[in-house]
């Protein structure tokens, strides 16, 4: 419909999919290394966003320096409900079966929990605001630079998380629970230790990643529940455990619905994400970066 | 937003003293409400219907309370949350009129909430004024649910409401003839849009663009450019708040700047004024209210003192409107006899901070606001099907 080439399709596409990382890496950590399938992984996204709402509205502070206020509260907030909520589950559950069945229960409780503590605070308004919401000319097409800015920290978050847990001996130990929590406990790695800290970790970017998507997304108290379902559906594209996975997953969604939208119809672009993930569930059910269980 | 802790946390207080104090000194009536405070429709909510609950509670009791059987009976409310969940909603009607024993149930907020409860407030006999619900046939709705009335309006004189306008720009030469069209993706883009066609044909248009958009689709850049790419006179979109403020804010980023500029709920939030500042002005919404008349500035002021929030433009004063014509009729019955004060509600007129609301043979409100427009800080009505104080439709500075 559009009668931007491609290039403009791509762009926008991949702008849509740097969203859709942000949305879902948190997730990937903590599904994927920390074994926690998260349903309140939307809410702690959506107080995210509500922080830099809330420092950009009352002191005018900019959301990018607000993602180093909200990084360490996100580590500590999600490092204590690991400690407290979820480790006696990892403890007790005899199968990995048991644990996410669980943490499904936990977690879906949490997000409960999580949406009326906002209420009460926050009340059920809409927060939305306005920031750097101006144009920025790329290869003679006009992008939103707010949805630049968190693209590039999309990149950002996503290069160095990836650097880390493939350059350094914390990471590698993460990854090797991933794979296996049972052997990496027997080469001497602190395997509870590791979990907590992969789901504070994934906790954090999810939180930042709200951060982020604030400066141009409207949200509502209410609204975690749609994020958490974006997020499993692009981590279970992606594949469980592998950070490259979740990321292309995510980009390839967003050059999809992009093109989708542009070339044939806006209305259609659930309809055919949703039939991407039923397709990669039907032909590779691991997931695109998964490993065959 | 801490005002507005310490307001509920009061408000929680002040109802726990008044129910163990009132006990003794006053008799009381139980208020039911049942609404979203979560879910999809949450937002909207807490902008025009809950705040209103409260104002009114509040200004009755204030006042000394509703006179009912000779003497003077404070309001005790009762929330529920129905999670924008018609089963929700209907459950928590039942539970009022049966566990709660409510002498009073307000209308739940939204077209299809307000559907949904419509047969179980008509079992159970209460009167059901409802100002979020946009109905066509209240024709057909009444005679299955007579106890039921309508006072927002409906979607072909809204759609009637927005071909006028733009006939009236054109007309003064402000815009051209090619309008581009989008429609969210549920009940109510979809019905709106299929009147807008015709209406907008009919009125000699031509709709260079029309499609529509999923559900809570807030990545909005492939439509604006395809809207901008036909090169419009208006733009007309039937939209959600989180697609209104998306499509508002990339239509300014790619320069989609025509000569007339319609978005549909939210753009008569205070909220979407408090984003995106000055280059509101001159942007076309649904609904609207008489903003310089005075009943509706002194309710805007108290709607402030007593909630901490702003109302919006256009469905805040309908709400609370049909509170106060409830209270009227109560007032008026002296007694808590529903079936009179139904039958009093379709016998009279009340006076409200909308003007007056008085329903016609099909128990629908025929006089109300269609499209308003953002001119200096304030959000007027410029068309409506009867309402006075209309504002003149202004061209806005298109490039």
């Amino acid at each position: 419909m559009t009668d931007g080439g491609g290039m403009d399709i791509i762009i926008t596409g991949l702008v849509l999919g740097g969203t859709y990382a942000l949305i879902a890496m948190g997730l990937n950590l903590q599904y994927g290394m920390a074994r926690i399938m998260n349903l309140a992984n939307g809410e702690v996204l959506v107080v995210g966003a509500f922080v830099a709402f809330w420092l950009y509205t009352a002191g005018q502070v900019s959301p990018l320096l607000t993602l180093f206020v909200v990084a360490p509260l996100a580590f500590a907030l999600n490092w204590l409900i690991y400690r407290f909520m979820l480790l006696p589950l990892v403890r007790r559950a005899k199968s990995q079966g048991q644990l996410e069945v669980d943490s499904i229960l936990v977690t879906f409780g949490l997000s409960f929990v999580g949406v009326g503590l906002m209420l009460a605070f926050f009340g059920g308004d809409y927060f939305s605001y306005s920031y750097l919401a101006r144009p920025v000319r790329i290869m003679g097409e006009t992008y939103g630079l707010n949805r630049i800015v968190a693209f590039l920290g999309a990149v950002v978050i996503g290069g160095l998380l990836y650097l880390w847990l493939e350059r350094t001996r914390p990471g590698r130990a993460m990854r090797a629970i991933a794979v296996d929590p049972k052997s990496a406990r027997l080469v001497g790695i602190d395997v509870p230790r590791m979990s907590a800290l992969a789901f504070a970790l994934g906790g954090t970017i999810t939180a930042m990643g709200g951060a982020l998507l604030s400066t141009y997304l409207t949200l509502d108290a209410s609204t975690g529940v749609l994020f958490t379902l974006k997020a499993l559906v692009i981590v279970i594209m992606g594949g469980v455990g592998d950070l490259r996975g979740t990321i292309v997953a995510a980009l390839l969604l967003g050059l999809l619905e992009t093109f989708v939208a542009a070339w044939i119809d806006p209305g259609l672009t659930l309809a055919a994400a949703y039939l991407l993930f039923v397709l990669i569930l039907l032909f590779r059910p691991q997931g695109l970066f998964g490993r065959k269980a | 937003m801490k005002r507005r802790t310490f307001g509920a946390i009061g408000l929680a207080a002040m109802l726990l003293a008044s129910t163990a104090f009132a006990e003794n000194h006053a008799p009381t009536l139980t208020v039911g409400a049942v609404a979203p405070k979560t879910g999809p429709l949450a937002g909207g909510a807490a902008v025009s219907y809950w705040p209103n609950v409260r104002l009114w509670i509040d200004d009755v009791n204030s006042r000394g309370g509703l006179m009912v059987d000779g003497t003077q009976h404070m309001l005790e409310l009762i929330e529920y949350d129905d999670q924008t969940n018609p089963g929700e909603t209907i459950k928590a009607v039942q539970r009022l009129a049966t566990q709660d024993e409510a002498d009073i149930i307000l209308p739940p907020y939204s077209t299809g909430l307000n559907l949904a409860a419509a047969p179980i407030f008509n079992r159970f006999g209460y009167p059901m004024i409802t100002a979020t619900a946009t109905v066509d046939d209240t024709k057909a709705l009444v005679s299955q649910f007579p106890n039921v009335f309508i006072s927002l309006g409906g979607a072909k004189p809204i759609t009637e409401g927005v071909a006028q306008v733009l006939s009236d720009l054109r007309d003064r030469g402000d815009i051209g003839n090619r309008v581009a069209m989008v429609n969210v993706a549920d009940a109510f883009g979809i019905e709106l849009s299929q009147n807008a066609r015709p209406a907008l044909e009919a009125a000699g248009f031509e709709i260079v663009y029309d499609t529509s958009y999923p559900l809570g689709t807030q990545d909005l850049s492939t439509v604006i450019k395809g809207a901008a790419g036909t090169n419009p006179d208006a733009f007309v979109a039937w939209s959600y708040p989180p697609d209104t403020f998306g499509l508002t804010e990339q239509a300014q980023i790619e320069g989609l700047n025509p000569g007339a500029f319609f978005t549909a709920v939210a753009t008569a939030f205070p909220s979407y004024q408090a984003r995106f500042g000055d280059s509101v002005d001159g942007v076309l919404g649904i609904g609207g209210v008489d903003a310089d008349g005075e009943a509706f500035q002194e309710y805007a002021a108290r709607h402030e003192d007593v909630t901490g929030e702003k109302p919006d433009f256009w469905a805040s004063a309908m709400v609370y409107s049909s509170f106060q014509a409830l209270e009227q009729a109560i007032e008026a019955v002296g007694t808590m006899d529903n079936e009179a004060i139904i039958q009093h509600i379709k016998d009279n007129s009340f006076d409200t901070v909308i003007g007056t609301l008085d329903f016609d043979e099909n128990n629908n409100n025929p006089a109300f606001w269609t499209v308003g427009q953002w001119q200096d800080g304030l959000f007027h009505g410029v068309a409506s099907t009867g309402r006075e104080g209309a504002a003149e439709v202004r061209a806005r500075d298109a490039n």
